[in-house]
């Protein structure tokens, strides 16, 4: 039995979720291969290499792999699939944009956004934005996964892995990239911070946001997230989103601020550590997923609480 | 340019969901049934491109038993202009799966001879976020996910995407599948004229047979359980108190 970990990276740098997906990989018992497939990607190929577990290495280098488009991907991924057992990406966009169309062309069903590994064919994974669990078994001779980063650690590293060099599959010329606006940010990344702070409706506009919740930010080291309210009023892009349909966080401490906690964003958060709320209205639900909740103007407390750390 | 909008008949999105006894699934008996909110989102940009000139046609399809014809009307009174109801029987309803549904869809799509299929990138049950992926790929059709801007000028579709990092704008060959993002647009509200001119609109039934699909499950759900609940921890007093607690209690901060 072999699995196939699709790396996810940038080409010059491997992502942190390519680290948990290797640890769901390696709950499944089998010879681990990582494929990292790009353009002028020997860097993230080494930096893969290294991950412990990793037995192979495969790297595909081509220039129709410069935009990480899915349809390309796919057709790679397909061409290569033949041997393995399982075939996993991180649950991110990167992964959830590609592995059912791997999982289509290879007329089996994906397994979406795993969080734990009962059995090599029996999953759990959350349904109903997280409010049911269910497990499911696949028949399937290859199981397509998605996994959720937050549900395994980081990988081990100081491997060296064998490297193989593999053919690229064809260019279907069927998108091209027009532009990319990424949000460039110093802060850690909202998916692996160990401290996340996030912001609401409550603080009523993009300065508040800013002005209020960077410089606590700065004190903890923390990522900056954000409810869907928030991003829709353009208080911050959309890439700060936590919950069902936005970014999945399990960090050691959450401070969400101005945030009423809808389902949807719980769905996002409430497997992290230590959940701190700040609130105007005593009965948001989401005190009833705080540890820690303190009643009260967040425009005196957030302040405060930036000046006593 | 025939625009064609897969939905689902999902639980109401502001419900709670309760998990059964048996741990056979969850409660859906005498619970609200609406239109999943990423579909929504689909049909609304498909009319409005049909408002813009640029869709001559909208149709909207679903895969389901006979019940899904009430989202099929939602989504008449929306704006789409005709609606197919690929009817499965109760029990095919409850095991029907992204990979089958994107079989359904494909046939559908061979049949209609859309430029542009356009869905929600996820269903609020099953979360699952395959099927317009598995489409694109049974057609050999370019994707363009989680879209938050769709612009269509000369064959071509050009998207912005929400992807973890912030943007990415895709120019896409025509015919493509787009999946919706929740800032692609804001569904309006049926009218009440509107929704009774929906009961007037054709809605055809096609059955999985006739379209040829395979349609069997290839997962099989063991058990669902509830989530760990998590307890309601304390209120403390002001920020002083907060402090002491993350420090000294629960050692998450130095």
């Amino acid at each position: 039995m072999s699995i196939l970990v699709i790396a996810e990276h940038d080409h010059a740098a491997l992502k942190a979720a390519t680290l948990n997906t290797v640890t769901a990989a390696a709950k499944l018992g089998g010879e681990i291969h990582v494929l990292v497939a790009g353009s002028g990607c020997a860097a993230a190929a080494q930096a893969a290499a290294r991950l412990a577990g990793v037995a192979k290495l495969k790297l595909a280098d081509a220039p129709h792999y410069a935009e990480l488009t899915a349809e390309n991907l796919a057709a790679l991924i397909h061409a290569h699939a033949a041997g393995y057992s399982h075939i996993l990406a991180p649950a991110t966009t990167f992964g959830k944009n590609l592995l059912p169309r791997v999982a289509a062309l290879l007329d089996v069903a994906q397994i979406s956004e795993i969080c734990g590994v009962e059995s090599p064919d029996t999953f759990i994974r959350p349904i109903y934005a997280g409010n049911a669990l269910a497990t499911v078994k696949s028949s399937d001779a290859v199981k397509v996964i998605t996994v959720r980063t937050t549900a395994f650690d980081a990988c081990g590293q100081g491997n060296a892995a064998p490297v193989e060099a593999i053919a690229a599959g064809p260019d279907l010329g069927l998108t091209q990239l027009v532009g990319r606006e990424l949000t460039r940010s110093e802060r850690p990344e909202l998916g692996a911070a160990k401290v996340v702070v996030s912001g609401g409706r409550g603080l009523a506009s993009s300065e508040n946001y800013h002005r209020l919740l960077e410089p606590l930010a700065d004190r903890l080291g923390a990522a900056l997230g954000a409810s869907r309210a928030a991003v829709d009023a353009g208080f911050v892009p959309n890439d700060y989103q936590v919950g069902q349909t936005g970014k999945v966080v399990a960090p050691q401490l959450y401070l969400a601020i101005g945030i009423s906690g809808a389902i949807q964003h719980l769905a996002g958060m409430k497997d992290s550590k230590v959940i701190v709320a700040i609130n105007k209205d005593p009965d948001a639900p989401i005190f009833s997923v705080a540890d820690y909740g303190l009643v009260g103007d967040l425009f005196q407390i957030v302040p405060e609480l930036t000046a006593a750390l | 340019m025939k625009v064609l909008v897969p939905v689902k008949r999902v639980i109401d999105y502001n419900l709670k969901v309760r998990v059964k006894g048996d741990q056979s699934g969850v409660d859906l008996a005498g619970v609200k049934m609406a239109l999943n909110p990423f579909d929504e989102i689909a049909v609304e940009e498909a009319v409005r491109l049909k408002e813009a000139d640029i869709a001559t046609e909208v149709v909207a399809v679903s895969c389901g038993a006979a019940v899904c014809q009430e989202q099929l009307r939602t989504a008449l009174a929306l704006g789409a202009d005709r609606a197919i109801l690929v009817e499965t029987d109760a029990a095919q309803a409850e095991t029907l799966q992204s990979l089958a549904v994107a079989k359904l869809l494909k046939a559908v799509c061979d049949r209609e001879q859309p430029q542009l299929v356009i869905l929600g990138k996820q269903a609020i049950d099953d979360d699952a976020n395959q099927t317009g992926q598995m489409l694109a790929a049974l057609m050999g059709w370019p994707q363009a996910t989680f879209a938050s801007r769709v612009v269509i000028v000369d064959g071509k579709a050009t998207v912005t995407r929400e992807v973890d990092g912030g943007l990415e704008t895709l120019a896409l060959r025509l015919p493509a599948v787009v999946t919706t993002d929740l800032r692609l647009n804001e569904p309006r509200y049926a009218t009440l004229p509107n929704i009774m001119k929906a009961k007037k609109k054709p809605l055809d039934t096609l059955k999985p047979a006739e379209l040829g699909a395979d349609i069997a499950p290839r997962l099989t759900t063991l058990k669902v359980t509830e989530p760990p609940k998590r307890q309601a921890g304390v209120k403390v007093a002001d920020v002083a108190e907060l402090v002491a607690k993350l420090k000294n209690e629960a050692k998450v901060i130095a």
